[in-house]
C-alpha cells in the first residue's frame, strides 16, 4: 500500500508548509486514509504494508520521519537534482517509475486530491494513467473488499459510490479522514531512526540525459505577482465616511457579488 | 489525419443549469480561433445528448463531435477519457480546453497522460502568443503567483478552465454548426470502476468554500457577541462566514468555519476581513479571492497590504456601519 506525497510539481521549490515541517494539508489526509485502512485490516489479521512517496528535495525527508511517526511503514524520498522543475506529466512519470521498479505489487496508491500550493489536482490522475491503473479522484470513504474498493465521494452536486478494481489509485478530498495528531514522543522516535530510502535518478534507471525541466511537455514562461497589481487604497477617516467612500467607489464589486442590486449612495440610481 | 488548428472544447453538461463552463469556454475558444485561423469544436459523450449539441453551436460551436450511446449514460472517468484520447488522435485538434469542475479535473489529467502531452491546470485567461501558441495563464503558489505558461512541441495544447472565468456568448438560435456523429469504437477497453450509485444532491447550503462573499472575522471583532454582527452582515450580503484560529480557538465560531491551512480555502469574489493580522496559515487559504475588504485598525497588518481596499478603523464599528449602509442602499 503507497501514500503518495505530492510535491510542488510545478517549480519544485520548497514549499512554506515544508519548510515550518509540515506535510501537506492533503497528503496528510491521503496518509490518515492508509493508515485507516492498515489498522481495520490488521484487526482482521491481514498483513498491510504502508509506503510513505514523497519527491522533492532532501529537505523532505523531515515529512516522511513525520509519515513514519504517524504510523507508516517505509518512508521513500525520491530526490534528485535533476528532477527540479518537473511539471505534473513528469512528476507523475518519476512517482510511478518508482512504484513500478520497487513496489510493483501496491494494491492501493493514495494521494491527496491536491497539494496546497500548485493545486493542480493533476499528479495523482496521471500517476494512474503512468501505472495503467484505475482512479477515483477526490474520496470522502473507502473501504476494501477483498480485490475491490468501494469508494464513495461527492462531485459537482453528485453523491457516488463506486467499486474499483485493485490494484487502483484513489484521491483523498480536502474534507474527509482528518488527519491524527501524534505524540512528541513518537516524532522523536522516528527522527532518531535515520531509515529514509532516498532515491535518485540513476537509482530509477532513468539516464544521464534525464532533465526534468526539458523534459516536461509544459514550460512556464514566466510568474508575476497578482497583488503587485492591487491598487491598495487606504481608506482613514470618519468610519461612516469611510464606509460611503468604500460603496461609491466600489459598490459595483460588491453588489455584482452579492448578486443584488444596490443603490449608489448619492445618486439614487440603480448600478 | 493531419493536424488541424482546431480548438476542442469538452462538454461537461452534467449539472448544466450550475455549471456553464462549458459555454464560457466555447466564448473564449471563438475569440482564440480569430488569431489561429482554427475552427472551434465541442465533443460530447452520453445518451440523448442532442440538446447540449444544439446548445454548444448556439453559443460558438461551428462542429460539435457526438458520442451519443446508452451505454455513456452517467459520466464514468474511464470510459469518457479513453473516448476523449481516442477521438483527439483521430481528429488532431490543436488545443483542447475542459472546465476546471471536479470531473473536468479528473478526466484531463488523464486523457493528457494518454496523449502524452502538457496539460495546466485551473486557468484564468488564455492568449494566443506571437508563433499561434496557446498561453495558459494559471495561478501558482498557492495562488500568490500568476504563472504564464506554453506547451512548446506536444499537442494538444490542454487546459482546464476555471468556471466563471469567461462570459459565455449570446444564444443564437440560428447559428449553424456540423454535428459529427460517431459510434463507440470495436474495442472498448474493460471498465473497471463500476457506479453503484450517482444521484444528484445539490447541497443546500452553499458553503463557505464556495460563497461569492466571504466575511471573516479574526480576534479585532473585540468579543464573541460583536462577533456575531458578522452574522447580520453575511445575511443580507449572501455571503458566509469565516474565522481565523483564534476565534475558532475561543469559540466564537465552530471549527466548521476556520478558514486557513488547517481549515478551508476559499476563493470568493468580495472578501471582508474584520480585524485580521494575517498569520500565513491564514493568508495562504484567502489569496484567490478575487477583490479584498480588509478592516484593522494597524494599518501595518500583512492583511491590510494585501488588500484592494484597507479601510484603517476599528472592525467592530465598520461592520456595523456597512450594514446600516447596505440596509440603506437595498431599501427601494
Amino acid at each position: 500500500m503507497v501514500s503518495e506525497l505530492p510535491w510542488n510539481s510545478k517549480t519544485g521549490t520548497l514549499k512554506r508548509e515544508l519548510a515550518q515541517g509540515m506535510m501537506d494539508p492533503c497528503s496528510r489526509r491521503a496518509l490518515e486514509a492508509g493508515l485507516q485502512i492498515k489498522e481495520s485490516r490488521d484487526k482482521k489479521g491481514m498483513e498491510t504494508h504502508v509506503t510513505a512517496l514523497s519527491m522533492g528535495p532532501v529537505m523532505a525527508e523531515e515529512i516522511l520521519h513525520q509519515a513514519k511517526a504517524l504510523g507508516a511503514d517505509t518512508g521513500v524520498l525520491l530526490s534528485d537534482r535533476r528532477r527540479a522543475g518537473a511539471d505534473t506529466f513528469l512528476t507523475s512519470f518519476i512517482l510511478g517509475k518508482y512504484i513500478q521498479r520497487e513496489i510493483p505489487d501496491a494494491d492501493l496508491v493514495l494521494c491527496g486530491s491536491q497539494t496546497s500550493d500548485s493545486e493542480t489536482a493533476q499528479v495523482g490522475p496521471q500517476l494512474a494513467g503512468e501505472l495503467s491503473i484505475p482512479a477515483i479522484g477526490y474520496a470522502i470513504d473507502i473501504q476494501l473488499k477483498g480485490q475491490k474498493a468501494r469508494v464513495q465521494r461527492y462531485v459537482d452536486d453528485f453523491q457516488e459510490t463506486f467499486e474499483m478494481d485493485l490494484p487502483g489509485l484513489v484521491t483523498i478530498d480536502q474534507s474527509a479522514y482528518t488527519p491524527r495528531y501524534t505524540a512528541l514522543g513518537g516524532f522523536q522516535d522516528a527522527f532518531d531512526e535515520p531509515d529514509i530510502s532516498r532515491v535518485d535518478a540513476h537509482m530509477l534507471g532513468l539516464g544521464d540525459d534525464f532533465n526534468a525541466l526539458k523534459d516536461s511537455p509544459t514550460r512556464i514562461i514566466d510568474v508575476y505577482s497578482p497583488t503587485t497589481q492591487k491598487e491598495n487604497k487606504v481608506l482613514k477617516g470618519a468610519v461612516k465616511n469611510v464606509v460611503d467612500q468604500l460603496f461609491e467607489e466600489y459598490g459595483k464589486v460588491i453588489s455584482h457579488a452579492m448578486g443584488k442590486d444596490l443603490k449608489t449612495h448619492d445618486h439614487g440610481e440603480e448600478i | 489525419m493531419t493536424k488541424t488548428r482546431d480548438i476542442w472544447v469538452l462538454g461537461d453538461y452534467r449539472n448544466y443549469f450550475q455549471n456553464r463552463v462549458t459555454l464560457q469556454i466555447l466564448a473564449r475558444a471563438t475569440d482564440l480561433a480569430t488569431r489561429t485561423g482554427g475552427r472551434v469544436c465541442a465533443v460530447v459523450f452520453g445518451e440523448k445528448v442532442d440538446e447540449y449539441v444544439r446548445e454548444y453551436i448556439a453559443h460558438g460551436a461551428e462542429q460539435v463531435y457526438v458520442v451519443d450511446d446508452p451505454g455513456l449514460k452517467t459520466y464514468s472517468i474511464e470510459t469518457y477519457s479513453f473516448l476523449l484520447a481516442w477521438l483527439v488522435g483521430k481528429f488532431q485538434p490543436e488545443t483542447l480546453l475542459v472546465g476546471a469542475t471536479r470531473f473536468g479535473q479528473e478526466i484531463a489529467p488523464r486523457v493528457a497522460k494518454e496523449l502524452k502531452t502538457g496539460l495546466t491546470a485551473d486557468c484564468i485567461d488564455l492568449e494566443i502568443d506571437e508563433k499561434g501558441g496557446l498561453v495558459q495563464i494559471a495561478p501558482s503558489f498557492g495562488g500568490n503567483l500568476i504563472a504564464r505558461i506554453i506547451t512548446p512541441e506536444k499537442r494538444p495544447q490542454m487546459a482546464t478552465i476555471r468556471p466563471g472565468t469567461f462570459h459565455e456568448l449570446a444564444h443564437d438560435n440560428g447559428a449553424r454548426g456540423e454535428i459529427i456523429r460517431l459510434s463507440l469504437p470495436e474495442h472498448m477497453p474493460k471498465e473497471k470502476i463500476l457506479c453503484i450509485k450517482s444521484e444528484y444532491k445539490p447541497s443546500k447550503i452553499k458553503g463557505i468554500e464556495k460563497a461569492d462573499i466571504v466575511i471573516i472575522g479574526g480576534r479585532g471583532m473585540g468579543s464573541k457577541g460583536k462577533f456575531k454582527k458578522l452574522f447580520e452582515l453575511a445575511d443580507l450580503m449572501n455571503g458566509e462566514v469565516g474565522a481565523t484560529r483564534p476565534v475558532v480557538y475561543a469559540n466564537w465560531i465552530g471549527h466548521d468555519s476556520l478558514v486557513g491551512q488547517a481549515g478551508k480555502p476559499i476563493k470568493p469574489k468580495v472578501l471582508f476581513s474584520f480585524g485580521i493580522s494575517g498569520a500565513i496559515q491564514h493568508t495562504a487559504a484567502i489569496v484567490d479571492a478575487d477583490f479584498i475588504v480588509a478592516i484593522n485598525k494597524n494599518p501595518n497588518a500583512v492583511m491590510m497590504k494585501m488588500a484592494d481596499v484597507a479601510i484603517v478603523a476599528d472592525a467592530n464599528q465598520v461592520c456595523s456601519a456597512i450594514i446600516r449602509a447596505v440596509k440603506e442602499k437595498m431599501r427601494d
